[in-house]
């Protein structure tokens, strides 16, 4: 599924040390599992559980979703500016594809 | 006399046998496994109040996105970090709402997202630090629309 997230970084050139605000959206149904069809069958769970960002390949800030969290979650987070490098951030589904976004973080 | 009801009447009786239905099961019958899952993520400990700010609306007029901010009080170094937060809602359907993982890296432990919330209840968040302390913070909601399919 060719889902692109929305992904947008509060600078993209930071000092070194600089908290850098990250915000990330991306579209999915993150159906609970307790809802039921028109017919009554019960509609299958089927959310994002799991999400990583890494900077330069190194995990800086990870979440563990649940079926709490809304449809097409949208996540904010900060992290501190070290060293240039992408910054990648994955996101994995119940059946295990992935949504992967990239933004670049230059550091001077 | 025969007992009549004018318009006004009429709709108060409507209104309250609706919102006798909307109710449902008595508060404080319905709770889930939160509290298991916080002894879960703590390993039994019993977590300090304070620390962590939960930024939540007083009322959400939309149970099914409501936007939470939870920021913790720490320096964020090597020495002094967080390193998880667990979040959970006590009435909804299931306890778990998210876990976020922090590191040094993160530079400030705050983060936002928008969560379901099936009724009225507290929400709360127990933080993990990387010496092993746990600290918690709670935070009521009222909703005034579920957020499960309801």
């Amino acid at each position: 599924m060719a889902v692109k997230p929305r992904i947008k970084l509060d600078k993209k050139e930071a000092k070194k040390g600089d908290v850098v605000e990250v915000k990330a959206l991306v579209s999915h149904v993150m159906e609970t599992g307790q809802r039921r069809d028109a017919a009554g069958n019960i509609v299958p769970r089927k959310i994002l559980n799991k999400f990583t960002c890494t900077i330069a390949g190194k995990q800086v800030f990870a979440a563990d979703f649940e079926t709490a969290v809304s449809a097409n979650p949208y996540i904010q987070f900060k992290f501190k500016a070290e060293q240039s490098g992408p910054v990648v951030l994955t996101w994995t589904d119940d059946d295990g594809s992935t949504i992967v976004g990239e933004e670049t973080i230059t550091v001077t | 006399m025969t007992p009549t009801f004018n318009r006004r009447q009429t709709l108060a009786l409507g209104a309250g046998a609706m919102s006798v239905a909307v109710l449902g099961p008595l508060p404080g019958l319905a709770k889930n496994d939160s509290e298991e899952a916080i002894k879960k993520f703590t390993g039994g400990k019993t977590p300090v109040q304070g620390k962590i700010k939960l930024d939540l609306p007083e009322i959400a007029e939309n149970g099914n996105t409501v936007p939470m901010t939870v920021t913790v009080e720490s320096p964020m170094t090597e020495q002094s970090h967080v390193t998880d937060v667990l979040i959970v809602a006590d009435e909804n359907p299931r306890s778990g709402v998210v876990t976020f993982h922090f590191s040094p890296a993160s530079g400030v432990a705050e983060a936002n997202t928008r969560i379901r919330l099936a009724a009225t209840q507290d929400v709360i968040a127990v933080a993990k630090m990387n010496d092993g302390s746990f600290f918690m913070s709670s935070k009521q909601v009222k909703v005034t629309i579920g957020g499960c399919g309801g």
